[in-house]
């Protein structure tokens, strides 16, 4: 692994064991917008520009945002709760196991960046040669999103849609939203 | 957490959110209208644009951003950029076309111009509805009290400090 990738891939190591056993919650969204930040540095070094954008944005950015804004309502610190040995020692085996399968999961895979692999030769191929003459805009991944898959994209903007009105709903914010409309009627 | 009143007292904090708010929203309006040649596109650029808004809401206070945009903005915009879109997929099939066929737009060429456009719109609706939606969701996380069952409110994140009920 390339010296780069593998610092980022320590850290991003480090600050999750850290947020793990931090009690301060503040401290602890606050390195969670790190580690996103981390993620995001890893995605660029993987060439997966679009996915790095959106993970600094949401996951360094608004998350931490909405975190703290839940916390604003809570307590700062996470409460001493006497545990039996077996709910201390549960989670770590379960983190454990699920792990150990996703490496094991792993072996199966083609080598990253391996130019032979069954994904590079299915779909790639044909979407590299025709998006220039049929979409006619050089970015291949807007193309695709947009346009020869614009019908998943609508669904993906009405998911996102429904998300805000579920929240609106469920946490609604109506102080803010009466006086919002109050104050339109009287102007 | 420390009373956001101190936070809008530090006059750092507010020089340099002025300065940078700007920017970001800059830049999120370049995301937008540039994903069909660079990395980027509606959703990152509403994304990009809504955390320059709040930004601005955490030093600057809830109610300066509400007079700028309101709850219920937020709202029809959700609904406005969904709209949009699917507008844009209807106006395709009017001229000719399938649903969201974007070469329809443009009968007289070959459909270059047709794709571009439509792209650029339909892109236009996920920016508005994303950044809409993620100003809804900040507005209900700030705006939820604690006064439901008469216990005492704490200013929520960025919210004026005695603020409470209407």
């Amino acid at each position: 692994m390339p010296p780069v990738e593998l610092l980022l891939m320590l850290l991003l190591l480090a600050t999750v064991i850290v947020v793990a056993r931090l009690k301060d919650l503040f401290a602890a969204a606050m390195l969670t917008g790190i580690a996103s930040l981390l993620a995001a540095g890893l995605f660029v070094l993987m060439d997966a520009v679009d996915v790095a954008f959106t993970e600094a944005a949401v996951g360094a950015g608004v998350s931490t945002v909405l975190f703290l804004g839940a916390l604003s309502l809570t307590s700062r610190r996470e409460k001493q709760q006497e545990r039996t040995r077996i709910l201390r020692i549960l989670p770590i085996v379960i983190v454990v196991a699920t792990g150990a399968a996703l490496i094991y999961g792993t072996w199966d895979m083609p080598a990253y960046g391996d130019p032979d692999a069954v994904i590079h030769h299915h779909l790639a191929p044909d979407l590299i040669a025709e998006t220039e003459e049929k979409i006619h805009i050089p970015n291949i991944v807007t193309a695709i999103l947009a346009s020869f898959r614009g019908y998943d994209t609508l669904g993906e903007v009405v998911v996102i849609f429904t998300a805000g009105v579920g929240v609106a709903l469920l946490l609604g914010g109506l102080g803010l939203r009466r006086r919002d409309a109050g104050t339109e009627e009287e102007s | 957490m420390r009373p956001p009143s101190r936070v809008r007292e530090m006059p750092i904090l507010r020089v340099i959110a002025r300065a940078l708010v700007p920017v970001i929203l800059l830049f999120g309006l370049y995301v937008q209208f540039h994903g069909d040649f660079g990395p980027g596109g509606g959703f990152q650029a509403g994304v990009i644009f809504a955390a320059g808004l709040i930004i601005f809401a955490l030093t600057f206070g809830v109610e300066a951003l509400r007079q700028v945009v309101s709850v219920v903005l937020t709202e029809r915009l959700m609904a406005a950029g969904v709209l949009l879109y699917g507008a844009v997929g209807v106006l395709a099939m009017f001229l000719g076309g399938e649903f969201l066929n974007y070469s329809a737009l443009d009968p007289l060429t070959t459909g270059h111009h047709g794709q571009h456009l439509g792209i650029i719109a339909i892109e236009l609706g996920v920016g508005i509805a994303v950044a809409a939606t993620i100003m809804r969701v900040y507005y209900a996380f700030v705006g939820r009290r604690l006064d439901g069952d008469g216990e005492a409110t704490e200013p929520a994140l960025g919210a004026e400090p005695g603020e409470g009920t209407p």
